[in-house]
């Protein structure tokens, strides 16, 4: 399955507002660990490498 | 030197202390060069075992080294599977393994805590461990006396090799002793002389990859026998009471003991544990190889691990730094280069000396094959292909892991920490956490020597795939397929629709090289002389070996080719395939 780029969230801007909170008071270092930790647990979610590689180059591009 | 002779049961010291005798040979005062179908110059692990394969292949076989001492230290300390395997081939396994240690529990720590425990829980039906821990003097002893056993190899000891050149018609080699140099000449050279290799410079070749910043010391330390014991450990579980410290891997990620280094623990024989401090590159390694620097640094770590520390000697002590890098190619004409001559990685994996013995173990039969006659001399380019492709392999699994446990950049140090972090409550972290993945062989994907699949197969054993094992039984004896390969080429043969007329056929062909033809019988199959029975249908499961259908094994015992119905000119074709020569 290719990465989906169309709209897939179910609440967009619940999930944008909570992960604006989940970085609250921290400071920057900590946020970013908190980044790292997040990437780690959804790309396990994701589970299928290609996925995650054109997701990468999709990140990299920033397009 | 009048000490006792090297033996199976020699202890440790007495075999880093052993001096083998300097002699003269007649090749020496001879007229003209002698020459040697096969010389193999260095007798670390590699050019042992190659050595010996050839031999018991029935070729002679003339070793150089270059001094007369064994390896110094514990050095590679973790032989695989495979390499044992390889070992059992060449009569020394057992010794291998009544001597070495094996162990299955792992500890990982970052910080001050552990993160978590596992256990390798090897997979069953195998005869041999995933490894083995065994100081590397103890392996090339064990090689040197069995090799002592074989009297059409010759070992020189104190034979320098100084000169090379090569054409057409052979190599030359200019050789320096105590009595002075001579020359010889060889219809073909094993370079398995070691990371700096002196064939590889007189043949203006170099190694190239990525050399790392970083320095490691190694302390090998000896437990006091009879120290007491603590309890329990910090874990809560109890410690081996006859040496203080429970036989278990530990590795620690920036301990407080040792900030913003890994620290690696695991257990050799005779009581002695490796402990590898990471020491960055701005270390000094004379200073920190100084017994009075070391043993702080070890007090340490026992009172973070065990809470207090206990009396220890310290064994050996080395400061090291690492490349991952290779040849271009690991054939020169007729020098062929094995084993850390021809590539290097770095040691979290354990793949140095076990890719080491597996280069050894490809290049034995096809220079058998050659020399005889049987294949032509492509044969010997398949060598370098297939081992470039595992050194290849090799590397990117070592670097792969030395960047985890040395994170080249922030970010990198970043995603690091955030894997131990949450590795202590989520299990699919642990499978990211890389301090050495565990060394298997490669599986020679795409090498020329395969005939690709016609049927369709399940399984791990494709073509290019070493072999794995299964417990089988023989007119009621228990034992192990790979026991039962022969030095030739192997076909399993399931018993089947025309697999015993297949079998008559076969013995009534004619090939280049022998083939023992094993037949395979069903789990629950009467016992007989004539058949293997798959005691526990492991055969049947790893092979994928249905009624009737067939394996054709190499004889450094990859899988070549298989059908699910084999017939003779298919076979042949295969074979003819496996030696170059279709």
């Amino acid at each position: 399955m290719p990465l989906v780029t169309t709209p897939n969230l179910s609440a967009p801007d619940d999930f944008y507002e909570a992960l604006i909170d989940a970085h609250k008071d921290l400071p920057g270092e900590e946020s970013h660990a908190l980044n790292a930790r997040l990437i780690l647990l959804l790309a396990n979610h994701i589970g299928a490498v290609d996925v995650l590689r054109e997701a990468l180059q999709a990140a990299r591009l920033g397009r | 030197m009048a000490t006792a002779p090297l033996g199976y049961g020699s202890s440790g010291q007495a075999i880093q202390a052993f001096e083998f005798d300097y002699r003269h040979s007649p090749d020496q005062s001879a007229a003209a060069p002698v020459r040697h179908a096969v010389v193999v110059v260095g007798g670390g692990p590699v050019g042992l075992s190659l050595a010996i394969d050839l031999a018991q292949r029935g070729q002679r076989v003339l070793l150089l080294d270059n001094d007369s001492k064994l390896s110094t230290g514990s050095r590679a300390i973790c032989f695989a599977k495979r390499t044992l395997e390889i070992w059992d081939r060449l009569g020394v396994g057992d010794a291998m393994c009544a001597k070495g240690v094996g162990w299955n529990v792992g500890r990982v720590f970052f910080g001050g805590e552990q993160l978590y425990r596992f256990d390798l829980l090897p997979e069953s039906g195998h005869e041999r461990p995933a490894f083995i821990n065994l100081q590397q003097y103890y392996a090339e002893a064990f090689l040197a006396v069995r090799a002592a056993e074989l009297p059409n190899l010759e070992i020189r000891w104190n034979n320098h090799v100084v000169a090379v050149d090569q054409d057409s018609d052979g190599v030359r080699l200019g050789i320096d002793t105590p009595e002075g140099r001579y020359t010889i000449t060889a219809d073909h050279v094993a370079a398995c002389d070691g990371a700096r290799s002196r064939l590889r410079a007189l043949l203006g070749q170099e190694s190239k990859g990525r050399t790392f910043r970083d320095r490691f010391l190694i302390a090998d330390v000896r437990m006091q026998a009879g120290s007491p014991a603590p309890s329990t450990s910090p874990s809560g579980e109890a410690a081996s009471a006859e040496a203080g410290f429970p036989a278990e891997r530990w590795f620690w990620f920036d301990p407080p003991f040792h900030p913003n280094q890994s620290v690696l623990l695991h257990r050799q024989p005779d009581g002695v544990w490796r402990i590898d401090f990471q020491l960055g590159w701005d270390a000094d390694p004379e200073e920190e190889k100084k017994p009075e620097k070391i043993k702080p640094r070890v007090d340490a770590m026992l009172r973070q691990a065990l809470g207090r520390e206990i009396p220890f000697e310290l064994e050996w002590a080395s400061v090291y730094t690492f490349a991952c890098l290779r040849m271009d190619r690991f054939r020169h004409g007729r020098v062929l280069f094995a084993g850390d001559s021809a590539h290097g990685v770095s040691p979290f994996g354990a793949r140095g000396a076990n890719s080491g013995v597996q280069d050894a173990e490809n290049l034995a039969w096809k220079l058998d094959a050659v020399l005889r006659g049987a294949a032509g001399d492509s044969l010997l380019d398949s060598y370098a292909q297939e081992r470039e492709y595992a050194a290849d392999e090799n590397i990117l699994n070592s670097t792969r892991a030395t960047d985890f446990i040395t994170p080249k950049s922030e970010i990198s140090r970043l995603f690091r920490d955030a894997v131990l972090q949450l590795s202590k409550h989520h299990p699919f972290a642990r499978t990211l956490v890389n301090s050495g993945r565990l060394s298997v062989p490669a599986v020679l994907h795409g090498s020329p020597l395969n005939t690709p699949d016609a049927d369709r197969f399940e399984g791990r054993m494709v073509p290019g795939a070493a072999a794995a094992d299964a417990p089988v039984r023989r007119a009621g004896q228990g034992g192990w397929l790979l026991r039962h390969l022969g030095r030739g080429f192997t076909l399993l043969l399931a018993a089947g629709e025309g697999s015993a007329a297949l079998a008559v056929q076969l013995s009534d062909t004619q090939l280049p090289v022998p083939l023992d033809v094993l037949a395979i019988a069903a789990p629950g199959a009467p016992d007989s002389a004539a058949a293997l029975v798959d005691a526990d249908g492991l055969v049947t499961q790893r092979y994928d070996l249905q009624p009737g259908n067939a394996v054709l094994l190499r004889p450094d015992h990859h899988v070549c080719a298989r059908w699910r119905r084999p017939d003779v000119a298919a076979i042949r074709r295969a074979v003819d395939r496996a030696l170059a020569t279709h």
